[in-house]
């Protein structure tokens, strides 16, 4: 049973990661858009609006 | 220069947003932004225009954000790179009451995630308990993981449970009950009963039932939530879209668009013939007939001079006016109607919802369940301890698991069919009040009627003169005259056509035989057809008319409020369905009583005034009805609020739709029905959620009063009651998508 030392925090730390990113998700607002998500995931690359082809500056928070 | 010749250049600047980094930002409602192509394009177009940083559209909430750096860019232009890119954009006020309500949108999702986080890796200690207990766990292993549990349950639940706790302790420092005191109550005692248990090595601890309860009662919660955050910002969208504004004097002879927010008292506004009046005030100079329906209901006009005081939501029919803007000379009428509407919605807030109701039912019971629990299994010889344990067991078991999530899930549900019906709803609770309804009352002047006037005999006028009149038309604002235009279908102005104030358009038309003539459209005395007129206008006293001359040939349109389309059979159906239908309306005897008879409606009050129409209601509701009010004008608003539940058309005026439950879109009257029935198919379900829950309760209590409730049997209750009730919830979708008025993929296209 010693191999619990390992698997206990393992499986806790990968629990943790798995918190963490959807709290990191919800914070950059990946949320606020559903319906626009699922189309801009189905976007070809090629044809981005040069506005979103040029910027990588995080999104303004649309109320 | 003429008034309508200045240049005016609409003022946003009030709606821009500025950071202390240099940043600014604009948030524009857009309408007609309804896929993702449309997204894209917007995005493109905006991020190409000079110095603008981020352009970045939301199509969950029909919005788009812009910013920049410093003052490179002018928000007209922003608007007008929109504009030609064939979307309508509104600057949209981000209130603060909004941005709470996303902040408290993101803290219950933090909370759900937390708790579902700590819900699966507890469960997954649970697991190995519960099969080492059958098999061969150790004490020591045992005790590790339910410490290990407890080390994950408690923070997260201190974290989690927030939005119960405080709830919970709102209501009893108020000396009510609400369903989050037994929900907090039984969390509470089952991870105190579970540490201790630990402590004495016991071999049961409930830190996962805590855990995935508050996660199935979290879900519920976040959806009720995102619910009515969705409608509002819908709400909040429609009136971004109506576009209030009023054309304010800067300068002597310079004039400016201006959200109406930026007006202030004393300022000088410009309102042009065929322009609805933005503000309240006083009449400086000018001449005009107002139509006061959108506020009184009655359709007769009155006329404007000096010293008039108007109103706004009325329209400018004819002439221009200088209006002087007045706050502390608003109409009596206008005060009357805010004063009745404040009394009104302090009534309104004592309605109990059915989740209360079920809540008040159900605290006692349980807590009175579990004492006596307690009390018998001492009296029956067994030691405190287990008794206590047993009384625990109780609580956790009965905890309104499912209960947190009968009512939600069926209002997610029923909110989305209704979304699809064209009918937005303002307030969650608003689906039960509009369930139980047994009376509507409708208001006549732009609810049963179109809210815009139409011509009514175009198939007795020649095609051709139609067209041409049509044509003509669009030179003028007046409302007739673009009745006339709608009605002709036209989309060519003529060229060089000149308006009268106050009496109409001409022109000069080339003819087949190859001479000119004049053509004319307006007011009977200026075309020379004051005959004609008077022998039309005696034929149906309620129409307006308007004289076409070309040439010699002289034609009366006459021009009225038109009943919606589908009224009669939507209220034939109302009838068809056990429900009393009423009419109350602000406007004339004699054109209330044609609309009544033409819809075969028998109960009628016409002339009524603001405060008739709270009594006509309360009189009825104190009769023990419950009464649905349909209505659009701003004398409608108190009686809206007075109702039981209320509905507004989309073209209502923007105090009414505060007023009011729901706004419903299109040209029709099906949603009012098309509401009532999906109301009442939810409530069914929610009610038989409400008999699930106690059935799951009939039957686990007894198991848990007889002390055989072991964790895995709390956890498979739960989650299986709480599947159950998700699963019913989805039948209150209508079967049939059938009904689709003015929408396009789920979203409303005509606003």
């Amino acid at each position: 049973m010693e191999v619990l030392v390992y698997l206990v925090p393992l499986a806790l730390s990968l629990g943790l990661l798995g918190l963490g990113a959807f709290l990191w998700s919800l914070k950059t607002g990946q949320y606020d858009d559903l319906d626009g998500a699922a189309w801009r995931a189905i976007m070809d690359d090629d044809q981005l609006p040069p506005a979103a082809a040029q910027k990588k500056a995080p999104p303004p928070q649309t109320p | 220069m003429t008034e309508s010749d200045m240049t005016e250049t609409p003022d946003l600047t009030h709606f821009v947003e500025r950071f202390d980094d240099g940043r600014a930002r604009l948030n524009l409602a857009v309408e007609g932004m309804t896929c993702a192509a449309c997204m894209f394009e917007i995005e493109g177009g905006l991020g190409a225009l000079p110095n603008v940083t981020n352009a970045r559209a939301n199509l969950t909430s029909g919005r788009v954000a812009i910013e920049w750096q410093a003052d490179g860019v002018d928000p007209v232009a922003v608007v007008g790179r929109l504009r030609d890119l064939g979307y309508k954009a509104y600057p949209y006020d981000a209130r603060r009451m909004e941005s709470e309500e996303q902040q408290e949108a993101r803290f219950l999702l933090r909370c759900l995630g937390v708790a579902a986080f700590a819900a699966m890796n507890v469960m997954l200690l649970s697991v190995s308990v519960w099969s080492g207990n059958v098999s061969d766990i150790t004490p020591e292993q045992r005790d590790f993981f339910h410490w290990l549990s407890a080390l994950i349950a408690l923070p997260a639940v201190a974290y989690a449970g927030q939005p119960f706790f405080r709830s919970a302790t709102r209501a009893v420092l108020a000396g009510r009950l609400n369903m989050d005191v037994p929900i907090t109550l039984g969390v509470v005692l089952a991870l105190a009963l579970s540490v201790f248990e630990t402590l004495h090595h016991a071999e049961h601890a409930y830190f996962d039932s805590a855990v995935m309860l508050l996660a199935f009662l979290l879900a519920g919660r976040w959806l009720d939530q995102n619910m009515r955050r969705r409608t509002r910002a819908v709400a909040a969208n429609l009136a971004a879209l109506k576009a209030e504004t009023a054309v304010k004097f800067i300068s002597a002879d310079e004039i400016s668009e201006v959200p109406v927010a930026a007006i202030r008292p004393g300022d000088l506004v410009l309102v042009r013939p065929g322009e609805r009046i933005a503000v309240d005030g006083e009449v400086e100079d000018g001449r005009s007939e107002i139509d006061q329906s959108l506020v009184t209901g009655e359709t007769a006009h009155v006329s404007a001079e000096r010293g008039t005081l108007v109103y706004a939501g009325t329209l400018n029919v004819n002439g221009t006016l200088r209006v002087r803007v007045g706050a502390a000379d608003r109409g009596t009428l206008l005060d009357e109607v805010t004063r009745l509407l404040d009394h009104a919605v302090e009534a309104r807030s004592h309605y109990v919802r059915l989740a209360e109701r079920a809540a008040r039912l159900y605290a006692p019971v349980v807590h009175l369940t579990a004492i006596v629990t307690m009390l018998g299994w001492v009296a029956l010889g067994a030691t405190w301890h287990d008794a206590v344990v047993t009384a625990i067991a109780v609580l956790i078991i009965t905890c309104p698991c499912a209960l947190g999530l009968a009512i939600p899930a069926v209002q997610v549900v029923a909110s989305g069919a209704l979304f699809r019906a064209g009918v937005l709803l303002a307030s969650g609770d608003a689906i039960e009040r509009l369930a139980s309804v047994d009376t509507v009352v409708f208001d006549k002047t732009g609810t049963l009627t179109l809210p815009e006037p139409e011509l009514v005999d175009a198939g007795r006028v020649s095609p051709e003169t139609l067209a041409l009149a049509g044509r003509l038309a669009l030179a003028s604002r007046h409302p007739l005259a673009a009745a006339i235009a709608r009605a002709a279908g036209a989309t060519a102005p003529l060229d060089d056509a000149s308006e009268e104030p106050g009496q109409g358009v001409s022109a000069i038309v080339d003819g087949d035989d190859g001479l000119v003539r004049e053509v004319r459209l307006g007011r009977p005395s200026w075309c020379g057809a004051e005959a004609e007129a008077t022998r039309v206008a005696a034929a149906d006293p309620e129409a307006s008319v308007i004289v076409f001359r070309d040439g010699a040939a002289v034609t009366v349109f006459s021009v009225r409020q038109r009943l919606r389309e589908d009224a009669t059979a939507v209220l034939a159906g109302l009838r068809a369905r056990g429900l009393a239908v009423e009419l109350l309306s602000g406007d004339r005897e004699a054109a209330v009583g044609h609309v009544a008879r033409q819809l075969g409606v028998t109960e009628v009050r016409a002339a009524a005034t603001p405060a008739d129409k709270i009594a006509r209601i309360e009189a009825l509701r104190a009769a023990g009805r419950k009464v649905l009010m349909v209505g659009d004008g701003i004398n409608d608003a108190p009686a809206l609020a007075a109702a039981d539940v209320s509905l507004s058309p989309v073209t209502a005026a923007h105090l009414t739709q505060s007023a009011s439950d729901a706004v419903f879109l299109g040209d029709r009257l099906q949603p009012v029905a098309a509401a009532l029935d999906i109301t009442r198919r939810a409530r069914r379900i929610m009610h038989e959620n409400l008999w699930l829950a106690v059935v799951y309760n009939a039957i686990a209590v007894p198991v848990a009063i007889a002390g055989l409730a072991t964790p895995l049997v709390a956890a498979v209750a739960m989650s299986g009651s709480s599947m159950l009730v998700i699963l019913n919830a989805l039948r209150a979708k209508p079967r049939s998508a059938g009904g689709d008025p003015g929408l396009a993929s789920g979203r409303p296209r005509t606003i």
